[in-house]
């Protein structure tokens, strides 16, 4: 149970909370009754003063019964245990308790020592002196008297009734005595109402934190934990929703980027073995084909040569010949499809192209009452490429198309041409040190592309990075644990020369730059601590946009499912069932990325019924120019 | 003692492969003898002597550039032929680097294998009379500091970054007189050791020549188009075929032999 973050932080919390708050209403408590013991006193000093002053006069006249009628009178409150008055001598003279009166005190007695301490005459005491707290019966309430001195005056000692000797400073003593039963109630009430509260506090502040610990911690954290093994099982697209705008929310977001990032790898991945192993199988398959079609070609052959005079045979031998020499080039188009060999290139019109493909599929569409609307660009250019290749591709996309549209639809081609940025398209195929070490590593590649590796120190550690060879591109390899935005020291993997430009400055964070010399084609330069992406490649970028021409065909037909979409240029993908092979597009595939371009399809699924027509646009973009610097 | 003389030799595993060449061999009346790849082909080679051998590239016992290795490692001088099913660009690449006159993609038709069986004769006899000093047969030696692709293809760069590309003299003396020369227009590309042009011959045979280097063609020669003997009559300078701007020259050249090693 304690293994949860969010149990941890409630527990913590808590704790803080019962040691905090039941510190704070202890003393709390305390200190209330302090004040409510002082302010009793108060009260009581307060009272004993007013029978003072009450039994000044009668004191003066000294008429005792009248005297003794106040303090009965006062007795009487409930909250007043006793009233009395004692003389020097200790007797109690007046007391709201008759059975008191006449009873001598011991001035030896614990509670009178205070003031009587070895016999001295009681003089001036302090209100705390005076009073004292204590139980007279064990079953009783505790009880506080305050004893108040009467002190001689010149009125009493030159009183013509009775005359104290004016000698004496105290004549007597006025005790009074007060029931802390009502306090004692009030104190205890407070003690349990500071707990209840304590209590209160506690759980509600416990509640408080379960409740936002579990929503802000607790969720994310098992919605994160949960995302993580979803992956480990292998649940790939997995997904966390829900996401806050705090470091676990930016923590999900990362998660979300890091499987979207690996399942794109992974699919790229497995497309390239399904390709490498189709290429193996391509060459197993040429392998064993060729030998029996040598026997088959030559074979037929020599008879064709030796039956001149038999035109009958000559005819059926020639369709022998004809379409062994068809399954050679079969069995070459499979080799080319595996990439095994190189298109022949030259410069050709992609406009031209397309009327030769048309052309081809004219029948089937005039029959499929299909018709095909042209949108050519009048200025595109002429691009190096394999021109039978390029139409192979353009004939299986209209056949495509016209299976996807079936009877009545549209068709439409579109050609143009356009330039883009040569970042996260120029490929940097050479990078030296200062003295001329080659940084290029054919050993790690990134992307299929040797990488650029360098020597790296940072916080103590030392290791190697490797540079995406695509110029704006950052899927770069860290050999090290790299805390991004530290100074890093880069260098020469072989001469550990640096490679830091001591003189620039990151233009987007003001890190360090490092700078790698491009035999003949300047520096590149970028941001060393790696906190961002700034790269720069002047020469590059100097040299303009790269130049591409774009063809989209547009079909109106049924669509393709989203769930389709992944897959159709694997190899073996089929939705046409006996009527297809599954390699249609893959070929298309293979064949633009021999020529270092790039096919993407965009598809909606028309709803039948409803008539709601759908279509598939299939775009290609061809690079311009005859270069390997493009991906 | 003399040896034993059989004009061709085919080491492959494929009974139907030698069978099909002893055929066509028997076309021109020219003596066939086979063999499996391995030992039994060096004890033959040694036995004999052949004009001409074919062997195969993706053999179960022995890699077919192994046996060529063998061979150049034992000093044999046989002209040898690499054949295979699983015909590409690296393949043939090699062959010619190691060694190899020629390479012949499998499935092969008889008129491919006839020209190309004349071709390695004429190779074949042309050594010999280079061997024997035989003063009519007369050998334009290629300038030092060209470049070529096994014997038959060479490139000289130009110091403007462009490279002439043309047929050697050795080459063209193993497949003259030439009728016509068939070459690709300007613009196309062409690929290191695929074919870059043709020569047809009075035999009706096509005889086709590999590219030295890939690259992009910018100009071709006219002159030999119109007068095909310029090849026979000046085949380093005047019978040049194409004037190309190479595309993978420093990769390339690895392969290249230089011809000022021709004169040691």
């Amino acid at each position: 149970m304690f293994r949860k973050i969010g149990t941890k932080l409630i527990l913590v919390v808590s704790v803080t909370a019962v040691i905090i708050i039941g510190v704070f209403s202890y003393f709390n408590i305390e200190r209330q009754t302090e004040v409510l013991r002082a302010e009793v006193q108060r009260h009581a000093n307060q009272l004993s003063e007013s029978v003072k002053n009450a039994t000044r006069f009668a004191m003066l006249k000294n008429d005792r019964d009248y005297i003794q009628q106040i303090i009965d009178r006062i007795g009487k409150d409930p909250a007043i245990n006793d009233v009395k008055i004692m003389n020097k001598e200790g007797e109690i003279i007046y007391s709201s308790r008759p059975g008191n009166m006449g009873k001598m005190l011991d001035k030896q007695a614990e509670s009178c020592y205070a003031c009587h301490a070895a016999n001295r005459p009681l003089e001036k005491l302090s209100m705390k002196n005076r009073t004292r707290i204590f139980t007279a019966n064990p079953d009783s309430a505790q009880v506080l008297g305050i004893i108040n001195p009467i002190y001689n005056e010149p009125s009493c000692s030159e009183s013509d009734c009775h005359a104290h000797e004016p000698s004496a400073k105290v004549l007597g003593v006025l005790d009074v005595t007060f029931s802390l039963k009502d306090i004692e109630k009030q104190i205890q009430s407070n003690e349990i109402q500071g707990a209840v509260l304590a209590v209160v506090a506690i759980v509600a502040i416990g509640f408080i934190i379960g409740f936002f610990v579990k929503r802000y911690v607790d969720q994310p954290v098992k919605e994160l934990v949960n995302a993580t093994e979803q992956v480990a099982a292998g649940n790939i697209n997995y997904k966390i929703t829900n996401l806050g705008k705090d470091e676990l929310g930016k923590l999900g977001r990362s998660f979300n980027d890091m499987t979207k990032k690996l399942d794109e790898t992974s699919q790229q991945l497995y497309q390239s073995t399904k390709m490498a192993s189709l290429g193996q199988l391509a060459a197993g398959v040429a392998h064993e084909i060729n030998n029996p079609l040598t026997g088959v070609l030559t074979y037929s052959s020599f008879l064709l040569k030796r039956t001149k005079d038999n035109p009958q045979m000559q005819e059926d031998l020639n369709v022998i010949v004809r379409e062994t020499m068809r399954s050679r080039e079969i069995v070459k188009g499979l080799l080319d499809f595996a990439r095994q060999s190189v298109p022949k290139k030259s410069l050709c019109n992609i406009n031209e192209i397309l009327d030769r493909a048309i052309a081809v599929v004219a029948n089937q569409v005039k029959l499929n009452r299909i018709t095909i609307e042209r949108i050519n660009d009048p200025e595109l250019p002429e691009i190096t490429a394999d021109a039978n290749q390029i139409q192979q591709v353009f004939l299986n996309l209209f056949v495509n198309g016209i299976d996807a549209i079936g009877q009545d639809g549209k068709i439409q081609v579109r050609t143009s041409h356009t330039s883009l940025s040569p970042r996260g398209i120029t490929q940097i195929k050479n990078a030296v040190c200062g003295k001329t070490h080659s940084l290029i590593d054919p050993q790690h590649k990134i992307g299929g592309m040797s990488s650029i590796k360098m020597k790296i120190k940072s916080n103590g550690n030392e290791g190697f990075v490797y540079l995406d060879p695509i110029y704006g591109n950052h899927r770069h390899y860290f050999g090290i644990n790299l805390d991004k935005g530290s100074s890093n020291n880069l260098s020469c993997p072989t001469c550990d020369m640096s490679l830091i430009d001591k003189t620039a400055k990151c233009p987007e964070c003001g890190g360090p730059v490092y700078k790698i010399p491009v035999p003949n084609q300047g520096f590149i330069e970028g941001c060393a601590s790696f906190k961002d992406i700034w790269q720069r490649w002047g020469y590059v970028d100097a040299a303009g946009e790269k130049k591409f021409v774009e063809i989209d065909i547009t079909d109106n037909g049924c669509g393709i499912p989203t769930e389709n979409l992944s897959k159709i240029f694997e190899p073996f993908f089929s939705t046409k069932g006996q009527r297809g092979t599954g390699l249609g597009l893959s070929v298309i595939w293979g064949i633009i990325d021999n020529h270092n371009g790039v096919i993407s399809v965009q598809s909606e699924v028309g709803n039948l019924p409803a008539g709601k027509a759908g279509g598939t646009t299939f775009s290609i973009r061809l690079p311009q120019g005859n270069t390997k610097a493009f991906v | 003692m003399m040896k034993e003389h059989c004009n061709i030799l085919v080491i492959d595993d494929e009974q139907v492969i030698i069978d099909s060449i002893s055929k066509i061999a028997s076309l021109e009346e020219l003596t066939v003898d086979s063999s499996l790849p391995g030992k039994v082909a060096f004890e033959k080679i040694s036995a004999k002597d052949y004009d001409l051998i074919i062997c195969d590239i993706m053999l179960l016992e022995m890699d077919g550039f192994q046996i060529l290795n063998e061979l150049v490692k034992r000093n044999v001088d046989t002209p040898v032929i690499m054949t295979t099913g699983y015909s590409t660009i690296e393949n043939a690449v090699k062959s010619l680097y190691l060694g190899a006159i020629d390479f012949i993609p499998k499935p092969f038709t008889i008129d491919e294998m006839i020209s190309l069986i004349h071709r390695a004769m004429r190779y074949s006899k042309l050594l010999e009379a280079k061997k024997k000093n035989v003063e009519s047969v007369l050998l334009v030696p290629c300038p030092s500091k060209y470049y070529r692709l096994g014997y038959s293809c060479w490139m000289n760069k130009e110091l403007d970054g462009s490279v002439f590309i043309g047929a050697s003299d050795f080459f063209v003396k193993t497949v003259e007189p030439i009728k016509l020369v068939e070459l690709l227009n300007t613009g196309e590309i062409l690929t290191q050791a695929s074919p870059c042009a043709k020569f047809r011959t009075d035999d009706e045979l096509a005889h086709p020549l590999y590219s030295v280097l890939s690259g992009n063609i910018i100009e071709r020669n006219e002159k030999v188009i119109e007068q095909p003997e310029l090849l026979e009559k000046d085949p380093y300078f005047d019978g040049w075929l194409y004037r190309i701007i190479p595309t993978e020259f420093d990769y390339e050249m690895k392969i290249l032999i230089p011809c000022s090693s021709d004169r040691s």
